[in-house]
């Protein structure tokens, strides 16, 4: 066997094109995958026109007025803003695509705002520029302001609550209040109910009923009062969340975007190495020549299978090296990588293998291993809620067939410390090993064609 | 069975079916250590499939096949070579796996015998079809069969290449190897086929030299029996129905 292994060896470093792959397509992914987790989210470019006039303030009741200055810096520190004179050249840097979208604040927004507390309420608006010829850039730019306003409207909230609170306080326990500049002192119920009480011995028996009522009001006041405090705090964000999680815990994104990685690599290089290897020998005529007594069709299977191992393992540890460069990895637990890389190897080098013996040359088992494998590689990283239940069952049975997200479980609760076990991935993994095996076995008996 | 010791090869009432066509209908035949054996008939005659079963590729449904010390070399009619190898490469590990006790020595010899030792190093795809055919031929040597079976060897030759493969195959008979080859060259099979067998249909039609088969159409057909062998041969196989 060793000597068909060194074969295939010698046939893979005469195909340049080839064996550039097997390194060039880990070196890319590690660079990728490197490159998108060692980063923070890129901020969107959001054109940003402010015509509020300088110095206007947002009323917050009691006379206090709140500062609309620092609402640019709060926007910008979630946006790459991108600052314009004009509401013409906001439009046209989003027409040209050179920003996602333009954010205007017209003139009198902090009037409309602070029309809130009036009479007269009207609503204020933010001016907002999309060009939504991508559905999925249009998608986006909503997500990131209906997220900007969502933040907005809660932080106004916050602040008016905060000042009706302290109104309420000013009502129940008095203090200096400003009106116009001049500072108003209020009494509070408190301090009325005490005074009432301390008034009404000197006040004849026969009249203490209404005075009694006006005690007993105060006392009362006072009291609910102190409880509307906490609920107009509440008011400004009624539902808090409370996030608790039903499964095993998940690893973090990095983790997981790494292990999508390294059985992406091992997929694509293992499927297509072993299926095209394996075609090649029907295609250069050589099966029957080579299973005529030389070899016998289950050590040519192991062959191929070991060949795909072997190759995967390589190419897959030199991704991980890559990604090493932009993100630590837990070395320590390499013993459980490579159980995991080994597994899931041979699992699709057997499905590799059954691919194989289907096709008569390598390039319609090329492109039959790319329209297997891509499919069911997007299938596998649907996460459950984000279809129907019952399209989710589906695609569940679906993936459970292929080695794809046995293999990513595997990789994942291997990189992963804190993740889930990997013994139910790997046995998953043996089972389908040996039925692809008995597939592939199967197949070889048919191979031969004279 | 009497004359089954001296037999390099000898069949017995092979049949083989496809489906409800019966590709070969009970093939006795019997082949001496060091002949020339040319097998020839029509398309779908049966002449690959006989190969194939001599070659142990192919079971067939009824019969069994004997050979003398049950090594028989096979050269299929397409080259099986790796073509991403070089000539040396593709003799190495076949002789790697023949189980030479010393490869590079079968190697050394084969490349002599095929004239290919300049060429060594030169990766098969850039050879010409001759050149393949040859080496294709070297890795059905490196067996070192008794019997050996060449499926159309000459196909998609030209003349001159033709000449040094038939060449290289006088060589090996005249060694002692036996050899059985199919053709549709049917000049080709009178030139060097100590022996023809005919097959149509499945049937074995004739079995004998080329000299004949002549003398057994010229009862039937005299024109035809003295014209070139190919105008006799499709005489041959028109007065028995095919």
């Amino acid at each position: 066997m060793r000597w068909l292994l060194l074969k295939d060896l010698q046939i893979l470093r005469r195909s340049p094109l080839q064996a550039a792959l097997l390194i060039a397509y880990p070196v890319l992914i590690a660079l990728l995958v490197g490159f998108a987790i060692s980063r923070e989210p890129g901020k969107p470019s959001v054109a940003f026109l402010n015509e509020v006039p300088e110095g206007a303030r947002i009323a917050a009741g009691g006379g206090t007025k709140l500062p609309s200055v620092g609402v640019e810096d709060r926007i910008c520190a979630r946006v790459e803003c991108v600052p314009v004179a004009s509401r013409a050249a906001a439009e046209r840097k989003v027409r040209s695509g050179e920003v996602l979208a333009a954010l205007i604040l017209p003139a009198d927004l902090i009037d409309r705002l602070n029309s809130l507390s009036t009479l007269n309420p009207q609503t204020p608006e933010v001016e907002v520029l999309v060009n939504e010829e991508d559905p999925l850039k249009a998608q986006v730019v909503d997500d990131r302001i209906e997220s900007l306003l969502g933040q907005a409207n809660l932080l106004i909230a916050k602040r008016i609550a905060a000042e009706g609170g302290r109104y309420l306080s000013l009502v129940v326990d008095g203090g200096s209040f400003d009106v116009l500049g001049a500072p108003v002192e209020i009494l509070g119920l408190r301090a009325v109910a005490k005074i009432l009480r301390e008034l009404r011995p000197a006040v004849p028996p026969s009249q203490r009923a209404p005075l009694d009522r006006v005690i007993r009001f105060a006392t009362l006041a006072r009291d609910n009062l102190d409880v509307a405090s906490p609920l107009i705090d509440r008011l400004a964000q009624p539902i808090v969340i409370d996030k608790q999680s039903v499964s095993a815990p998940t690893p973090p994104l990095e983790v997981f975007a790494i292990a999508v990685a390294a059985t992406l690599t091992l997929t694509f290089v293992i499927l297509l190495l072993v299926a095209g290897s394996l075609a090649l020998e029907r295609e250069e005529n050589t099966f029957p020549r080579l299973t005529r007594g030389l070899v016998s069709r289950s050590a040519l299977l192991g062959e191929k299978v070991g060949l795909g191992i072997a190759v995967g393992l390589v190419v897959t540890l030199l991704m991980l090296a890559g990604v090493q460069l932009f993100v630590p990895l837990a070395w320590e637990r390499i013993g459980l990588w490579l159980v995991a890389i080994l597994l899931g190897g041979a699992a699709l080098a057997a499905a590799g293998a059954a691919l194989g013996s289907t096709a008569r040359d390598v390039r319609a088992v090329s492109l039959l291993a790319f329209m297997v494998s891509l499919p069911i590689a997007l299938l596998s990283l649907v996460p459950s809620g984000a279809v129907g239940a019952g399209l989710y069952d589906a695609i569940r049975a679906v993936t459970a067939l292929f080695p794809f997200k046995p293999t990513l479980q595997a990789m994942t609760a291997a990189l992963d410390p804190a993740g889930p076990g990997i013994g139910r991935p790997l046995l998953h993994l043996a089972g389908l090993t040996v039925a692809y095996g008995l597939i592939a076995r199967l197949a070889l008996r048919r191979f031969s064609t004279v | 069975m009497a004359g089954a010791a001296a037999a390099a090869l000898e069949t017995r009432k092979l049949v083989k079916r496809y489906g409800e066509r019966e590709a070969l209908r009970g093939i006795d035949l019997s082949v001496e250590p060091g002949e020339l054996l040319a097998v020839i008939g029509p398309n779908g005659a049966g002449k690959t499939t006989l190969l194939s079963i001599l070659a142990g590729i192919v079971k067939p449904d009824e019969g069994e096949v004997v050979s003398a010390n049950g090594n028989v070399g096979w050269v299929p009619q397409q080259a099986a070579l790796y073509r991403r190898l070089t000539v040396e490469e593709n003799l190495l590990l076949f002789a790697r796996l023949e189980g030479h006790e010393e490869p590079r020595a079968s190697v050394k010899e084969m490349l002599e015998l095929t004239g290919l030792r300049e060429r060594r190093g030169e990766v098969v795809a850039r050879l010409s079809g001759g050149n393949q055919q040859r080496i294709n031929i070297a890795i059905g040597l490196l067996a070192r069969p008794a019997v050996l079976l060449l499926d159309e060897p000459s196909v998609g030759l030209d003349p001159r290449q033709r000449a040094r493969l038939w060449d290289f195959v006088l060589a090996l008979a005249e060694r002692g190897t036996t050899v059985v080859f199919t053709t549709h060259d049917i000049q080709e099979a009178e030139r060097y086929g100590r022996r023809l067998l005919v097959l149509a249909d499945g049937e074995r039609l004739f079995d004998g030299a080329a000299a004949e088969l002549r003398e057994a159409l010229r009862g039937e057909a005299p024109e035809a029996a003295d014209g070139d062998f190919e105008t006799a041969f499709v005489a041959f196989l028109q007065h028995r129905g095919h």
